[in-house]
């Protein structure tokens, strides 16, 4: 005979406010298989919890009704309370008595009826309720990286200087991403490149690490604790192991192109190293500028210039498959290309340049040495002009969201170009300042206070060639008259937008993305570095747009995330999965299509040989599709049966 | 009316005339507008006070020059006192009141607060200073 255990809470007022408890538990107390119903202010308080589990002891109850608020809130603290009692905590439920009723309800006697009608559904559902046992999958120690700027380094050297191993996949030749882009950074005025260098280096240096630069993830498979990555390395045409990175190949190269470390303001061969300070310093040759052919060797001057011997015409792309237990994504941003906005130009006009552009001409190791120069005729410009939320905070036309990070640049921009050119003139155009961080607000102030910037609150409307000049036709809210300004540079503040290959790493990995792009993080407020699928963590602008202080707390947050998991030699999963019934499946494999995690697949039968549904328990959310879905009604989802579910509707209509 | 700026029309020479008679940062103001907000003579000026420091970082001679807000202002300094960038902003009427009589503008057009008797004293203050009584 089971014996039934009901225990109501008032939520302080907010469920004694509309539901008449004494009354409910009167009437709770009749029902068949109840031999106790009690009520209490805050059931799950230190002393509601005590009570609960003291009365699960010494009333021998063997299955428990908890009617408050929902499980999402309270469900694991009132299966703790069972456990602690000795009660299996599948032997406990929750009717929800509050999100569901009280909260709905202004009526007290409707409330009452209906918090009845929801507390003997739950009684039905539990009276089926079968005793259940998480269960265990190993952990591997080891953890993928994606992405090599400076959320990946960050992670990777958290992880690695814990001790465990961590593949590091770049997909670019070198390590850095567009921190090391970047000339100096806000509110410090940091030389970007002198506190990220030393980073990169002990990235190569640690033994834990395995640097897979040039390199893509191309499949991953498994789940939480045991992923099988399969990891692209392009070929680099120049053998990393006999590389010097001595340069002696670059100069007979006859091959120029545009150089995408510097935005393409600056040339590079077709054999080259990014940047000087590059991780691993290793060059590599871009096969698609190369005279060079799969098929065709037409120029050897590289080779031959070679005294290491290390280029390699034949290299070929190879696989490298690895096993890890966690990944942490870090692929980072880029900018919205300023061809998206046809009113400011397109990209027809040179001296019409987007903020990373402008970043690299005021670093000392860009395309003009940390002079501030016109791309069209390397005159220093006198007039320059900056636009923010260019594309950004535009849903009709660019992207709906802050790009967060470009009142904070532009502001170090203006500074910057003031103390290169003293007696030129800074023109920004904001629609609101967002300078909401440490030393923020104070760093814009100054600028704009001590270089005497004008901001004027205004939406470029159209940018237009007028001779040498650009003429900038804007608005000045303020004082509501139009303004017009013939500018030498004009440097928008592009939109920052998720980087071009998240979409298909999104669709390989099995993660979700916002409409906008960028990774979705499992909750907003409290699960903010982890994806919706567990064992994968976010870090950096991969998630959002975001600064390199927030950045590097979110990486080094994921990476302690992966590091807890690692910290496990196994991990308890959840057992309440579907489960096949093997002798009702036909085998019509509806399941298999219906599954959105891949956790189904049709398995020879162990009994009869025949081609039946299986679960890989570990890949099984419990969302419970399959059982709804399937024709024999062969699956159930353990702690959901049908049974159950009758049993509850039953009971409340 | 429309402001043009840049290469042909320096910016700054205006901003940088009160700013020299005034000694206060005219480009640390955010325009805010609690200046605008507490001025006792705010109802009769014909461009609010943080109006005419806009004009002034936009470098709008016209405007500033003809601009009768100015000679309304009664020196009385709660905007002084309470510009959360520190910013006098009767020194920059007061420059302006300057810069006006400078270009040879009568004083006798400019409006005159009649019931002197229930003015503040500081004000009284101000006002003799203004018209250099």
């Amino acid at each position: 005979m089971t014996r039934l255990g009901v225990f109501i809470c008032h939520c302080g007022k907010n469920i004694a406010r509309t539901v008449n408890i004494e009354a409910l538990r009167e009437k709770a107390a009749t029902l068949p298989h109840v031999v106790l119903a009690k009520d209490y202010l805050y059931l799950c308080s230190k002393p509601g919890q005590t009570m609960i589990a003291d009365d699960i002891r010494e009333h021998r109850l063997d299955k428990v009704l908890i009617a408050a608020c929902s499980p999402r809130l309270h469900g694991k603290t009132f299966a703790q309370t069972a456990q602690r009692a000795g009660l299996n905590p599948y032997l406990l439920d929750m009717a929800n008595i509050r999100e569901h009723c009280s909260w709905v309800h202004i009526d007290g006697a409707e409330g009452t009826e209906k918090a009845f009608s929801i507390i003997k559904g739950g009684l039905g559902r539990l009276l089926y309720a079968e005793p259940l046992e998480p269960f265990q999958s190993p952990v591997t120690k080891r953890v993928l990286v994606i992405g090599g700027g400076v959320a990946g380094i960050q992670a990777t050297l958290d992880i690695a200087n814990s001790g465990y191993e961590v593949y590091l996949v770049e997909k670019s030749p070198s390590l850095g991403g567009h921190m090391a882009q970047l000339g100096e950074t806000f509110p410090t005025l940091d030389c970007s490149s002198c506190i990220l260098t030393p980073k990169m280096v002990e990235v190569s240096q640690n033994e834990h690490v395995h640097l897979l630069s040039y390199s893509e993830v191309t499949r991953i498979e498994g789940n939480i604790g045991q992923f099988q990555v399969t990891v692209r390395l392009r070929p680099r045409y120049v053998d990393e192991t006999l590389c010097t990175g001595c340069g002696d190949c670059v100069p007979t190269c006859p091959v120029v192109v545009s150089n995408e470390f510097d935005q393409g303001l600056g040339a590079r061969k077709a054999v080259y190293l990014p940047f000087p300070q590059a991780v691993p310093a290793v060059y590599t040759i871009d096969w698609d500028a190369c005279l060079n052919t799969d098929k065709l060797i037409i120029c050897e001057n590289c080779y031959k210039d070679c005294e290491a011997k290390a280029i390699n015409f034949l290299m070929e792309p190879q696989e490298k498959m690895v096993e890890v237990g966690a990944v942490v994504l870090a692929t980072g941003y880029e900018l919205m290309p300023v061809a998206r906005i046809g009113e400011y130009g397109g990209d027809e006009y040179e001296d019409v340049i987007d903020g990373l552009q402008f970043e690299r001409m005021l670093s000392a190791s860009g395309p003009t040495g940390g002079v501030v120069r016109r791309p069209s005729d390397g005159r220093i410009p006198q007039n320059v002009v900056f636009v923010q939320c260019a594309g950004s905070r535009d849903p009709e036309h660019g992207i709906p969201y802050c790009s967060k990070v470009c009142c904070m640049y532009t502001a170090k921009h203006a500074l910057l170009y003031k103390h290169a050119v003293p007696d030129g003139q800074v023109y920004v155009f904001y629609i609101d300042i967002r300078a909401a961080g440490k030393g923020h607000e104070e760093f814009v102030q100054k600028v704009m206070s001590e270089e005497r910037i004008l901001y004027l609150r205004g939406k470029v409307s159209k940018i237009f060639k007028s001779g040498a000049k650009l003429v900038v036709w804007g608005a000045d809210t303020l004082s509501g008259r139009q303004v017009e300004i013939e500018a030498d540079l004009v440097v928008l503040a592009m939109a920052v937008i998720p980087s071009s290959g998240s979409q298909k790493l999104a669709r390989t990995l099995h993660i979700a993305s916002d409409l906008s792009g960028f990774f979705s993080e499992a909750h907003p407020k409290l699960r903010p570095l982890e994806s919706n699928t567990d064992g994968i963590f976010l870090a950096g602008a991969a998630q959002f747009a975001k600064d390199i202080t927030d950045t590097v707390s979110q990486a080094t947050g994921a990476a302690g995330k992966a590091l807890s998991l690692l910290a496990n030699d196994f991990i308890k999963l959840e057992p309440t999965i579907s489960e096949v019934e093997e002798g009702i499946c036909r085998g019509c494999g509806l399941c298999v299509s219906i599954c959105p995690f891949g956790a189904v697949k049709m398995l020879p039968s162990t009994r009869t040989g025949a081609m039946v549904a299986g679960i890989n328990p570990i890949l099984c959310k419990g969302c419970g599709l399959c059982t709804a879905g399937c024709l024999s009604g062969a699956v159930t989802l353990k702690g959901s049966s049908f049974k159950q579910i009758f049993a509850q509707l039953e009971e409340m209509v | 009316m429309k402001i043009i700026l840049g290469n042909s029309h320096p910016q700054s020479l205006f901003a940088q005339r009160i700013e020299a008679l005034s000694r206060q940062k005219l480009f640390a103001c955010y325009q805010c507008g609690k200046c605008s907000s507490g001025c006792p003579m705010a109802e009769s000026m014909d461009l609010l006070p943080n109006r005419v420091i806009r004009e002034a970082q936009l470098n709008n001679g016209p405007v500033i020059m003809s601009c009768r807000a100015v000679w309304f202002c009664s020196s009385c300094f709660a905007c002084a006192v309470r510009c959360p960038k520190g910013i006098d902003i009767a020194r920059i009427m007061e420059a302006v009141r300057t810069l006006q009589m400078l270009d040879g503008k009568p004083i006798t057009e400019q409006p005159f607060c009649e019931d002197t008797g229930t003015l503040p004293q500081i004000a009284l203050i101000s006002h003799f200073r203004k018209f250099n009584m």
